[in-house]
């Protein structure tokens, strides 16, 4: 009888112990870091990180708004940030924990100072534009070779949608990206929040929606990778990965992105601790960490996202630094647009609007 | 004597009220509310430190301007509609497919049942996510299922079954299969095969025998089956967001919407609250009628 309370009693030890090590929770987007940096973090703090991931800002807020997540880092996009802030989310960062804080690069810091001002409860993690991802060969094959790859008339016309739809086309399920590009593509202003502006959007995205195999915001990077699909409305960056799973695969797709030449959405993901993070100075500790300009490179050459990071740049490979799809050029960054976030009437209208686009009513 | 008694029936009563009434009363409470932009995301919220002011002040802020707003717009209607329907029509198809393996298994030789049940039950020991998933795999344009029909010749292009409402039913059937044959075993198992004997005496077919005897005698576990298959099934959301399409309209993604996308708390607390209405109406209805048998039948 008293060996077999022996492994219960390690057990509960091995727990107890666990509870009193220091921990921190950090809630991320899926696909987004270089897992090593994950290690090194425990190696370097003997801190123990546990690493939870979500496709949507949508669920983060609402994580966010309920409170008592147990979560000490988490990473909204700057629309979302400003409304969570509004509401009491965050707590303000202490910047004498955050030395790294000198490697941020102000050009980034302005943009996001319109989001969070002063940069007071958030540092940029990274940041992307939003547009078209395509499987090259089919897209040529099936439009011709001057298919307009770096449009938006790719994917809002209905006549070139209907003939790649044989090949698979999805789109974000984020009504506050796709309705903002739907407006860019009639010409009217992405950042509206006039519920008859918005309004214009749905039979933009209607005329298309028949040749949409599906909205999802994750699924794209392996469907494009694997030539399931061969159009992609998502986020620079995840396209890139799919590019690059491709080339690694070595499965003859060949993926590209653009940014639409008619404008596209310019977006920027905010590290931030919430008000009540069970650890904030181990938060700190893994800001300051992700901070450093060797790691921050690390996690974009891995990610293929652009980071808010002057001091990274350095380390930066060259195909992330040098490719204009990551880092834009003057010409292109002049087209790129912000959004700002709806309050809670016209949001009510723009998901509506996107159920009736996704349903068919 | 009498303080056991009590014990005895205060018991079930705090378990429906504090698993039951007590979650009613916040959700309803937060229907009544309105959305607000803080932590909790609605207001108002109950101040009891400004004493008998906050609690007046709090109940003067309820309202039910919600339930009026789900009126107005026909997409709730439309969904719940669209959920029963589904919900019906995987009822019965669960009932079709459970009866005859729940008959079988109440045919089968006395050793043998404990282990058919115990395979019923099997899937269990899967985690419920992890074997939705795995019918994206078999369903899918390329899944093993068009696979297999595409080599038998049965068809020459792939079906779209995937995304649509087919693989919601078949999502459906499959998870609640075990829900719906366990009652009605339960109830075959117990029958009195005499009764089958006096009946073949009186004249009756196997066949006629089988519809007049053994299916009205299973009725207690047919209909236990058919709640517990119906009654998840009008709320579930796992099974089409994963194998349906966005076409699919269930109230179980409205309300997952108006929760997360428009971070309403009221609005989707209302949706909640009309979609337990519409499962305790059911409820109330055939209770009574039981009642009435009952009391016909003394």
């Amino acid at each position: 009888m008293r060996q077999t309370w022996l492994p219960l009693a390690v057990a509960l030890t091995m727990t107890a112990g666990a509870a009193f090590a220091e921990e921190v929770r950090v809630y991320n987007w899926s696909d987004y870091i270089d897992e090593e940096l994950l290690t090194k973090f425990e190696a370097e703090t003997g801190i123990n990180l546990v690493y939870d991931v979500f496709d949507s800002n949508e669920v983060l807020e609402t994580k966010m708004l309920a409170g008592g997540s147990g979560y000490d880092v988490v990473v909204p996009t700057g629309v979302f940030l400003q409304r969570q802030i509004a509401a009491g989310a965050f707590q303000k960062l202490d910047y004498s924990q955050l030395p790294n804080a000198v490697n941020l690069w102000d050009v980034i810091k302005e943009r996001t100072a319109q989001y969070d001002p002063g940069n007071e409860y958030s540092i940029n993690y990274m940041w992307g534009t939003t547009g078209i991802g395509v499987n090259t060969g089919r897209v040529a094959e099936i439009l011709g070779e001057d298919a307009p790859i770096s449009s938006l008339a790719l994917v809002f016309d209905p006549a070139n949608m209907e003939k790649l739809s044989k090949c698979g086309v999805q789109f974000l399920d984020a009504p506050t990206e796709m309705i903002p590009a739907a407006l860019a593509y009639i010409g009217e202003d992405p950042n509206s929040h006039d519920p008859d502006v918005i309004a214009k959007a749905e039979p933009v995205l209607a005329a298309v929606r028949p040749y949409i195999q599906k909205f999802h915001s994750s699924e794209y990077i392996n469907a494009l990778a694997n030539g399931d699909i061969c159009v992609a409305f998502g986020w620079s960056g995840d396209i890139l990965q799919a590019r690059d799973r491709a080339a690694e695969a070595d499965n003859g797709v060949e993926v590209a992105y653009n940014a639409p030449v008619e404008g596209a959405l310019m977006w920027f993901d905010q590290m931030a601790i919430p008000v009540d993070a069970p650890n904030p100075s181990g938060a700190h500790k893994f800001l300051n960490f992700i901070m450093d300009a060797q790691n921050m490179a690390a996690a974009s050459n891995y990610v293929y996202y652009a980071n808010g990071n002057l001091a990274s740049q350095q380390y930066l490979n060259e195909d992330v630094i040098g490719d204009p799809a990551i880092y834009p050029d003057a010409e292109t960054l002049k087209k790129l647009y912000t959004t700002s976030p709806y309050d809670a009437r016209v949001q009510r209208v723009v998901t509506r609007l996107w159920t009736k686009i996704k349903s068919g009513t | 004597m009498n303080l056991r008694r009590i014990f005895l029936i205060l018991v079930p009563y705090l378990w429906l009220l504090a698993l039951f009434l007590v979650p009613f009363g916040i959700v309803l409470k937060i229907a009544l509310s309105d959305i607000a932009l803080a932590i909790p995301p609605y207001a108002p919220t109950l101040d009891i430190t400004a004493g008998w002011e906050g609690i007046k002040r709090f109940f003067a802020g309820l309202d039910f301007e919600n339930f009026v707003f789900l009126t107005q717009d026909d997409l709730y209607w439309r969904a719940y509609l669209s959920s029963v329907v589904i919900a019906t029509v995987s009822t019965i198809a669960t009932l079709i497919v459970g009866y005859p393996i729940a008959y079988g298994m109440a045919c089968a030789p006395r050793h043998w049942q404990p282990m058919l049940v115990m395979l019923i039950i099997l899937p269990f020991w899967t985690s419920f996510l992890i074997r939705v998933y795995s019918w994206i795999g078999i369903l899918s344009q390329e899944g093993y299922l068009n696979q297999l029909l595409l080599w038998s010749g049965l068809i020459n292009e792939p079906l779209m079954i995937i995304n649509t409402n087919w693989a919601v039913y078949i999502g459906i059937v499959y998870t609640y299969l075990p829900f719906m044959v366990l009652p009605i075993y339960a109830t075959l198992e117990k029958l009195d095969g005499s009764l089958l004997e006096a009946a073949e005496d009186l004249g009756c077919s196997r066949s006629s025998a089988f519809w007049l005897v053994t299916v009205p005698l299973s009725r207690p576990g047919i209909i236990a089956g058919s709640f517990l298959v119906f009654i998840p099934a009008l709320g579930e959301f796992v099974i089409p967001s994963l194998l349906g399409g966005s076409k699919t309209l269930m109230i179980g993604k409205v309300l997952w919407e108006e929760f997360f996308s428009n971070r309403d708390w009221p609005v989707a607390s209302t949706v909640a609250i009309i979609l337990l209405l519409i499962l305790i109406i059911p409820i109330i209805l055939f209770q009574r009628n039981e009642q009435k048998q009952r009391e016909a039948d003394q």
